[in-house]
């Protein structure tokens, strides 16, 4: 299971107008398991991660070379639907966005407008997904209130249901616990654990120590340049670029 | 909350006992050879350090992971930088069941036995017993027992003591013949005294691991304790 590729960066450029933000970035996304992106602010490991959902090309005055495959499939090809690659890569952000909607509508939502009417599916499917986002007891007892009124970790848990919902594959984190506490962090990555038996996960986070504990496999990002990718084992104990070493030890700078 | 963390913890813990089950082994194996002169069964025991060898090193491994991706904090890290030296403990515990079998393979080529063994097996039922006792105070966190291996210590001394006077004054300064055959089993009292040493050691890490309590240097703690 260790070699099954779910995506890949081949050749990747990236620019915001005349800034060049990635340089010639490849790397492999395994499937079932999770990738941590780590550097300083600025380094390029948001901007990179939007690629494997076409988020980018939202961004005016950007351009972008290279190629992101899903399952072999090159999606920036025109055939491809955008739409459709965002329901199979999904994305959580950094501050959790649910709807100005009921905990309910949050999650059938995006069912809703893939067409699915059935109400007994969509009520079955919500049910699921809060199940596996760990949060369904916190709140099946008032699932039409508005979720702006969860905390903030329970909305960021909510939203992570919102992904699963539509069944993706691959699921991106943007520094998800960046506004959370310890423990509404604790339990993200309990529940991130948990959620790669089943999907492949990409993590991008400020916080070292965080990749450290829930990644399979950590890239460090500087500059633009992916500076090391490896199993996350050995960036954590015996990096091979001093930089890295510098990195993760603090002595960056 | 349920932890991930928590797995990989029960793996280590499951892993020590593994290696403590081996080096029990290989110090009844050594002694047991030395019992008949056993010849085979010494060797055995020097084969099988490989695999001890082994697990000190995929334990240190571990530890060294799971300090370094889990930044484990208190209770969790004692834990864990405690298995690292008893990890160590139990591997030079059976470097001293290797010594104890290469003291036999020596005495083999010189058999009989200089005299019937007296305190030499008292010696090593406790040596047995402090390793079975220590380990069994890791594994359930027991520190009474912990308490007993260490309070176990003294009479090691003494019984290796004894030991060496009797070998020394009735043998050894009688007949100096004998010394070929007096010195391996002066020198397997004293591996079976370090054996029991490195049992103490982990029985006080032990009591680090549980109550954060340094009773190292410091057995005053101890009899103050209780």
């Amino acid at each position: 299971m260790d070699n099954k590729i779910k995506m890949q960066a081949r050749k990747v450029d990236f620019f915001y107008g005349k800034t060049q933000a990635l340089k010639d970035v490849n790397i492999d996304i395994h499937t079932n398991k999770v990738t941590a992106m780590i550097g300083p602010s600025g380094c390029g490991k948001s901007t990179f991660i939007r690629l494997f959902n076409r988020m980018n090309e939202l961004l005016p005055h950007t351009s972008f070379s290279g190629e992101i495959f899903l399952d072999g499939m090159e999606i920036n090809r025109s055939s491809v639907d955008a739409v459709d690659i965002r329901r199979r890569v999904g994305m959580v952000f950094q501050k959790p966005n649910p709807f100005p909607k009921s905990i309910f509508e949050n999650i059938s939502y995006g069912l809703r407008v893939n067409g699915i009417k059935d109400r007994g599916f969509i009520e079955q499917r919500v049910e699921d997904s809060l199940r596996k986002a760990v949060i369904w007891d916190e709140v099946k007892d008032r699932l039409n209130d508005s979720a702006l009124r969860l905390s903030g970790g329970q909305q960021q848990r909510l939203c992570i249901a919102r992904c699963l919902a539509v069944e993706n594959e691959v699921i991106l984190f943007d520094e998800p616990c960046a506004s959370l506490d310890p423990i509404s962090t604790a339990k993200i990555e309990e529940l991130i654990l948990e959620l790669k038996k089943d999907y492949s996960i990409v993590i991008v986070t400020h916080n070292m120590q965080q990749a450290a504990r829930v990644s399979d496999y950590t890239g460090f990002f500087l500059l633009g340049e992916l500076i090391e990718f490896g199993k996350t084992q050995d960036i954590f104990t015996a990096p091979r670029d001093k930089k890295t070493e510098d990195y993760i030890t603090g002595r960056f700078g | 909350m349920e932890r991930h963390f928590d797995t990989e913890l029960a793996d280590l813990k499951s892993d020590i006992l593994q290696m403590g089950d081996l080096v029990e082994e290989s110090i009844i194996d050594s002694v047991g050879a030395l019992k008949d002169l056993n010849k085979g069964r010494a060797e055995r025991v020097i084969v099988e350090d490989k695999t001890i060898d082994e697990y000190e090193l995929k334990i240190d491994e571990e530890c060294l992971d799971l300090l370094a991706l889990r930044q484990p904090m208190a209770v969790d890290l004692r834990f864990i930088t405690m298995a690292m030296k008893i990890s160590t403990d139990l591997e030079r515990m059976a470097d001293l069941a290797v010594d104890i079998s290469q003291r036999v393979l020596e005495l083999a080529d010189k058999a009989p036995l200089l005299k019937p063994l007296v305190d030499i097996p008292k010696l090593t039922l406790l040596a047995q017993r402090m390793t079975r006792d220590v380990i069994k105070s890791f594994i359930s966190k027991d520190v009474e027992l912990a308490k007993e291996v260490i309070f176990c210590d003294k009479e090691a001394d003494r019984l290796r003591d004894c030991v060496q006077e009797e070998l020394l004054n009735d043998y050894i300064s009688k007949d100096k013949e004998t010394i070929s055959r007096a010195i391996p089993l002066i020198l397997v009292a004293r591996h079976l005294e370090r054996i029991c040493d490195h049992a103490t050691n982990i029985a006080e890490d032990v009591i680090y691991m549980v109550e954060a309590l340094v009773v190292k240097h410091h057995i005053e703690k101890l009899d103050q304790e209780g």
